[in-house]
Order: C-alpha cells, then structure tokens, then sequence
C-alpha cells in the first residue's frame, strides 16, 4: 500500500510539473505576442516626487526589450519546471507572475511616464481596509467564528465615522466607528455563540442590516444636512528621518494613522496569538473548544471576547472609509473590501502577517487599476476595475487550496451540564 | 489524597444516569470502575472532574466537603482526568497541550516556553513516559498521546487520577506498557480510578473493583476473590454465558462458492490470490488471521465493493459478475461490515434513516417520488423492539447510541429480513459483554434457521467459539483449514504463518 502511495504521488507530481511548466511556457508567449509585439518607446517610472529632498534618477526601460526578456525568462523557467520538477516550484511560479506584471506595466507606459512610488504608496494604503478586515477575521476565525458580517461592520464603522467625525471631530469620531463595530461584534456572537444561529446566516443578516440601515440614514438624514456628512480626515504624519528615505520613505512613512495602526494591530495580534498564553487559550477555544473547555478555559466567554474586538478592528477599518480616505460617506462604499479581507486572511492562513501580504497583494491590484486608468490603456476601465476581484477569486481558487483552518470552525460550542 | 464520593446522584431528564452512588478510593490504590457501556461511568467521572453538576450528594477529599464547578476547581483540588477521547489539541505541540490553562508567563502575558518545557520531562522521566516535549500530537501514536494526557493530569499536581476506558484506543502492546504506567503511579502514591468494561484488564491491575449497572453501584470484589464470570453477572444483571452453546446441525448445500479468486492491488501487487472458498447452509465459516491479510479485500470482494482480478464468485449456484452491492443484497446476502461508523451507519442520520440506508428504494418504503416515513418508523421500531436497541426514541442520530447498541441496530437491519446468507466482520468489536452474547447468539441462531454464515474475526476466541470450520488467511491466501475442535494453538500457528 505504501510503495502504491509513493508511486502516485511521484507520478502525480511529475504531471503537475509537466502543466506547469508548459503553461508558463504558453503564458510567456502569450506576453510577448500581446505585449511585447510591435511595441516601441521608452518607459519611464518615475520614482521620486518633486517634494523629495533626495531625488532619485527616473528608471527608464526600453519597452520591447524589457518585455521581451520577461517573456523569455518566464519560458525558462517553465522549461525548468519540466526538465527538474523541483520540489519547490512556487518560487518560479511566483517569479514568473512577478515578471508579467512587470511586463504589463512597462506595455502600458511604453512612450509615457508614470509614477512607481506613487503606485506602490496607494498600494499601502489600499491594503488598509483590506488588512484590518482581514485582522477582524483571523480574530473572529481562530476562536472559530467565522464572520462573513465584517462588510457590515466595516460599513457601519465608515458611516459612524462620517456621521459622529463630523458632529464631533474626527478623534471621537473614529472611536465611536471602533465602538460601534464593537458592537456588531457583540450582536454576532449573541446570535452564533448564544442562541447557536447558523454563523453564515447571522453574518449575511448584519450585512444586510448594516447596508439597508445606512442607506436609509443617508437618503433620509446626511442628503438633508450635508453638515452631519462632512466630517475632518486624518491628515498623514511624516515619520521624521524615515520619511526621507527614497522611494520607501514614501511608501510606509507617509501615512496617516490607519496605515501605522494596522502595522500596529498585525504585530500585536501576532504576538498575542502566538506568543501569549490568552493567544494559546484563543487558538485551543478553536482547534478543539472541548479540550479547552476540561482545562477551565470559558469557551464561551473567549469566543465573546474575541468577536467584539474583531469587530472593533473592523470598525476601525471602517472609519478608514471615511475619516482616513475622502471625509463622505456614500452608500455601499466598503465595495466588497469587507468579502476580499477574509480572502486575504485565508490566503494569508490565518496569520496576521501573512494576512497582512495577502492584503498588500490585493491592495495592489487596486491601485494598479487605479494608476493604469490615468495611463488610458486600450484595456476598458470596467475591466480594470475588476482586477482586486480577480485576484481574489485566483487566489482562493489556485493558491489557497490547501490551507488549513482551525478545526471547530462554524461549530457552535454546546456547554455540558 | 483520599477521594469518598457520597450518595451522588445525576440525572437527564427522565434518565437517571447516578443514582446514590457511594465510592471511595484511597492513596496508592487502584479502583476498578466496572460497567457496560451506558451504565453510568462516564458521568460519574464528569461529575467528579467539575464538568457535570450532581442533582445531589457530595464529594469528599481527605473528608472535606467539595463543591466543583468547573473542571479548574477540580484540578485545583488535585483531581485529573484522562479522557477516552483525548482532549489535546492536534496542532499543538506536546508542551503547548500540557499547559494549557495553566501556561507559566512572564512580562506582557508571554508564556514561558523553556521552564514549561522544563517541567514537562522534569515529569515525564520521573514517571519514566519518555515524551518528547516539542513534538506535534498530531505526529504521535495514539499510546503516546496518551501519556501526554497523563503528563497533562501530572503536571496540575493531581493526586487523584481517573482514566475512563483507557485502553479502547490501544493496541496489546500499548496496553501492556500503560498498565506499567498506571503501576508505577499508584507506588508515586496517586489515588487512581480506572473504569472499562474490559473484565480480564480489572482483574489483572486493581486492587479494588466495583461494579456499576444502570447508574447504581451493585458490588465490591476483589480480584484475587472474584471471577471473570462472576463479575460480567454483576456488570449485566443476570446470568451470562461468556460460551455460546451450539447444538450440531447437518449443514446442506453449498451457497457460496468461490473459485481461484485474485485480485490485485493498483500496482499490481497480489492482494488474493487463487482463493477457493466454499460455504454451506446451516454453516458458519470461520476467518481467522491477523488484521491486513487479504481479509477484508476478500468480504469487499463478495460484497461486491471491490472489483476481482480474475476467478470466480458464485452465490446459490450463480456467478456474479460485477454485481453491484445493491444486486448482491438483493440476492438475500446481507453484510455486517468490520466499521460501523465508517461503513456500516450515518452517524449524523437518525435511527430510522439509517434502518432504511440500504432498502430506502423497495416499494414499502418509497413511491419512487416521496419516502413513506410512517412505513419506515415502523420498520423502525420493530427492529429497535426485536434486536433489544435501547434507545428512548428512534428519531435520535445514530452516533448517540453506544458501540454496543449501534452494533445491534445495524446486525438488526441486516437480519430482520428476508436473509440467505450473512457475511459478518469483526461483529463484536469494540461492544460490552452483554450485547457480545446476544450478537453471538442471533448469529448462531440464522445458523440453526438454515442460514449460511461467513464470519470475519480478528479475535480468535470468537472464531473458535461460533464456527464450525474455520479457514486462515495468510499473505492473501488460505494457509489451513480446521474443524470447530482444533486445538487454538495450533490455529494461532497458522495465522502466524506456520503450517
């Protein structure tokens, strides 16, 4: 049986080896014909901004070239996928999706100019949103709640941001988002560790809720008083001396405080779930609530504890919406980022740090979308726009496949007595 | 520490799981805690760990008057428990499970993973459990796992240690090693209860046994005292017998034949080969082998779950040809198969789900559109009635019932029908003592009615107690053959391999 085993895994993996690396032989060619063919000029990416007090020179590519060396690297190292079948042909894998955007966008701006920095900082900051929800689903997750209503308190945290930043100033204002997600937070765990309502169901109800709520607050209440929905944003803080880095000062060092608090939140949780013995309690009241439960640990209790803080989390990503980003709320405006955080958090296997690239992996395929619909590509902007989704569903479909999630996960905890 | 448990009584609704129940266990002293499955063992033990509140009576440690609340207060108060189904995280590590609850921290709550570490094979080489304290439990063999649930219990200071059907998750060997254990324990000076329904594992390591039947205790032995015989009375409330009687009946003509039967596994090595195989009426036909040697490929083959390489299978004079499981059915062959949980029943589908699972589609039971649910309540019922299934209520799920009780829905689906031939494997595994002879006897008695049995056993004593000639199976083929009065040895020999 054993030597049977060993034989079907070698032979299934010669074969998976063999499609891979011909299909990155075909997507090279692939690259080449639709970019790289016919194509002139020169693209520049501009890396430093006039205000820099270290201006570095523009990185100039010559476009056909540039395209054309991509294309033929990624067919090497489809070849190599074939010839060696390495045990570790992630690698190349993701060596070679970094060469075809690298080619994609050197196509888009070949004969233009376009800012890299500028790209890779709005790529931080619309990681934000994505990262916190996906914090507010790993602390949900780990105790083994699964929260599909993190849109809604994301919702519900950018309109109490809106709503309360502008009566009261944006400080306030973002507290009371975090307080209010907390508070969606609790309602969930009420319905799923309480009363045992099916976690899915609970979730989709405070979705809808939160959105049908807020719209009707804001047709009925912010489009008559514009004052209640105008609320003061955070402005950036330049972190001094790393702020003048080039190129990275830019990118992490400029920010307002969503983008360092996030920072802040992922390295806590990090240490909090894997370093603390309350993390250890947390994970134990997920892989195996019983267990937890024979050695005093209040499975309940935990599980209450940590959905209202991942609600918080989401709150506070919520207010990202409105106090960090444009000052308004508008119906809806979370626009699925709450879905693409669980997303992240899978693809980041419930590890905040993971999460957190995971979120930075799709915060670029939104601000790429954004960037190359300035560029006027002959791509249609609908379909740029649809790349963050894109990329989730490639994601949770190809790479995810086998993570693993805490054990009880959507099982609700029956107390014997 | 001394441990008096004083009139504890428990109930579930109208189920009176305890009723006064008095138990003591002293310091450096094992107690038995003998019962069937169902009588009361486990919640006696979850009262006494904090997890069950008693509707009354006390418990008494060192004569003080304690009340737990939850399972920290009786850990607190030395009182540890070795689960049956183990309570450890399978993602953690050894030390990690061990701690759990109690971590030892330092600044900002981190916990303390050296002196913990520390702590742990500071226990685990006193008692001489040989743990590696980095490991995952979900790379350990089920007997290590163990020891960690005893580390577990060790390292809250308990005196007072209770191991619910400790050796049900065991091999032999593993047995042999934890009755070491629980030896060396009982010299550390720990009080330690030890419950099973296992009669020959009381009488070998306790000092003490009492028995529990329908939540009461109804006898105190002692082993060097007592008798398998007479405690499987106490522990079933009547007169056992631990041997089936079994009158000579003339068997008659052939049902099964099976000729120079192989099959081959994916790789092409051989699984079975050139099996020749016959079974009469009026017959059991006993396997005997060690697990793993072309058994139970030989009863996936007859069943028609498992396709054959080359050769032959002929139920009542017929060759069946890739019949389908449902045709051989159909044919009045009906099978026990050796996993219950895994084959036999839907553990999540409830009893009456599972009494129609293979015979859901015959007119009585189906319209071809709807299911008739009143006909099926009723099949139900009677075979709930007639195969002795206790059970409040035929709408529960399937993996409420005990081991026992499962088994006995299952062999009553099989056998309440129309019925040529049985084909039973491992019938009896992992089943108390008074359901075992009342399977044993319902097996004996198609045999008597004209019934052709093929029965699949691991445990020779079973094989050699109900068969009328028994076949051995060796590297996938039948290495010897026996009548019913063979010598054991002789046949445990073959199973070896020696012939």
């Amino acid at each position: 049986m054993n030597t049977l085993n060993k034989n079907e895994i070698e032979n299934t993996k010669s074969k998976r080896s063999k499609i891979i690396g011909l299909s990155l032989i075909f997507f090279g060619f692939v690259i080449y014909l639709f970019f790289g063919l016919g194509i002139e000029g020169q693209a520049t990416f501009r890396l430093s901004r006039p205000t820099d007090p270290f201006a570095l020179p523009n990185l100039i590519l010559p476009a056909h070239s540039f395209i054309g060396l991509s294309a033929l690297l990624i067919a090497f190292f489809g070849g190599r996928i074939i010839m060696k079948a390495p045990k570790n042909f992630t690698i190349f894998v993701a060596l070679s999706f970094f060469l075809a955007i690298a080619a994609f966008l050197v196509w888009a701006t070949a004969g233009k100019s376009f800012s890299l920095t500028g790209m890779l900082q709005a790529t931080v900051v619309r990681a934000v949103p994505i990262a916190l929800a996906a914090m507010a689903g790993i602390m949900c997750e780990r105790v083994a709640v699964i929260n599909i209503g993190i849109e809604g308190m994301l919702l519900a945290g950018a309109f109490a941001g809106a709503l309360f930043g502008s009566i009261f100033g944006n400080l306030i204002g973002l507290v009371l988002a975090i307080l209010v997600g907390g508070g969606f937070g609790f309602i969930l765990a009420a319905l799923v560790v309480t009363f045992r309502v099916d976690q899915i169901i609970a979730g989709v109800a405070i979705n809808i809720f939160v959105l049908g709520i807020t719209s009707f607050l804001t047709s009925h209440l912010l489009k008559s008083n514009p004052e209640l929905n105008d609320a003061p944003i955070f402005k950036s803080i330049d972190i001094p001396f790393f702020s003048e880095i080039p190129v990275l000062g830019s990118v992490f060092f400029k920010h307002n405080i969503f983008v360092y608090f996030s920072i802040f939140i992922v390295i806590v949780s990090t240490y909090y779930l894997f370093k603390t013995a309350y993390g250890l309690r947390a994970r134990a009241v997920g892989e195996h609530p019983k267990a937890a439960e024979t050695l005093g640990i209040s499975v309940i209790r935990t599980r209450f504890n940590h959905v209202i803080i991942g609600g918080m989390i989401a709150g506070f990503g919520g207010a990202w919406f409105t106090l960090g980003s444009v000052g308004r709320f508008d119906e809806g405006m979370t626009g699925g980022r709450g879905f693409i955080g669980l997303a992240a958090m899978i693809f980041g296997r419930w590890h905040p740090i993971g999460a957190l690239f995971a979120a930075l992996v799709f915060g670029f395929a939104d601000s790429l979308q954004q960037k190359l619909a300035i560029l006027r590509t002959p791509i249609p902007s609908e379909f740029l726009a649809m790349a963050p989704y894109l990329v989730t569903i490639i994601v949770v479909a190809g790479i995810v496949g086998n993570a693993k999630p805490p054990q009880a996960i959507g099982k609700a905890y029956v107390k014997e007595n | 520490m001394k441990l008096k448990l004083n009139e504890i009584s428990k109930s579930f609704g109208p189920v009176k799981a305890n009723s006064d129940i008095n138990l003591t266990v002293n310091r450096g002293e094992i107690l038995g805690l003998l019962g069937e499955n169902g009588a009361g063992k486990t919640t006696l033990m979850n009262i006494l760990t904090g997890l069950y509140k008693p509707d009354s009576g006390s418990i008494l440690i060192d004569n003080q008057l304690k009340v737990f609340h939850n399972p920290r207060e009786a850990n607190k108060n030395g009182v540890g428990m070795v689960h049956q189904h183990f309570m450890l995280v399978p993602v953690f590590s050894v030390t990690e499970n061990i701690i759990l609850g109690t971590e030892p921290t330092t600044t900002f709550n981190k916990i303390d993973l050296t002196n913990a570490k520390e702590k742990v094979l500071k226990i685990s080489s006193e008692y001489n459990l040989d743990v590696d304290p980095n490991q995952l439990i979900e790379k350990l063999p089920v007997g290590i796992q163990q020891r960690v649930e005893i580390i577990k219990i060790l390292f809250r200071d308990a005196e007072i240690l209770i191991f619910d059907e400790p050796t049900a998750v065991l091999t032999p060997q593993e047995v042999v090693e934890f009755f070491e254990i629980i030896k060396n324990l009982k010299k550390a000076g720990k009080a330690i209860i030890f419950i099973t329904h296992k009669l020959h594992e009381v009488l070998e390591v306790c000092d003490r046994i009492n028995v529990l039947r329908s939540g009461k205790i109804v006898g105190e032995e002692l082993p060097k005292k007592t008798t398998n015989k007479k405690l499987a009375e106490l522990m079933v409330g009547r007169k056992v017998n631990l041997k089936t009687n079994r009158q000579i009946v003339e068997k008659g003509e052939v049902l099964l034949e099976v000729n120079n039967l192989s099959i081959l596994s994916e790789n092409k090595e051989p699984l079975l080969s050139n099996l020749d195989v016959k079974l009469h009426k009026n017959e059991i036909l006993g396997i005997a082998g060690v697990q793993g040697n072309g058994q139970t490929e030989f009863i996936e083959a007859l069943t028609g779950l498992r396709k054959i390489s080359s050769g032959k299978i002929s139920y009542f004079g017929k060759e069946c040809k890739n019949f389908s499981p449902r045709k051989i059915h159909q044919l009045g062959v009906r099978h026990i198969p050796e996993d219950r949980q895994k084959q036999g029943l839907i553990g999540d589908f409830s009893l009456t789900e599972n009494i129609i699972l293979n015979t859901y589609y015959e007119k009585k039971f189906s319209n071809n559109i709807a299911l008739n649910w009143s006909n099926a309540k009723k099949e139900a019922k009677r075979i709930i009635e007639k195969f002795d299934v206790r059970t409040n209520s035929e709408e529960i799920s399937a993996d409420k019932l005990s081991g026992g009780n499962q088994q006995k829905l299952l062999i009553g689906r099989e056998m309440s029908r129309s019925i040529n031939l049985l084909i039973a494997s491992q019938p009896t595994r992992g089943v108390d003592v008074g359901s075992i002879e009342y399977i044993h006897n319902q097996i004996v008695m198609a045999r008597n009615k004209g019934i052709g049995v093929l029965l699949n056993s691991t445990e020779l004593d079973e094989i050699i107690a109900l068969s009328d000639r028994i076949i051995v199976f060796y590297e996938g083929r039948v290495i010897a053959e026996f009548p019913s009065n063979a010598d054991p040895n002789i046949i445990g020999l073959a199973m070896a391999g020696v012939n």
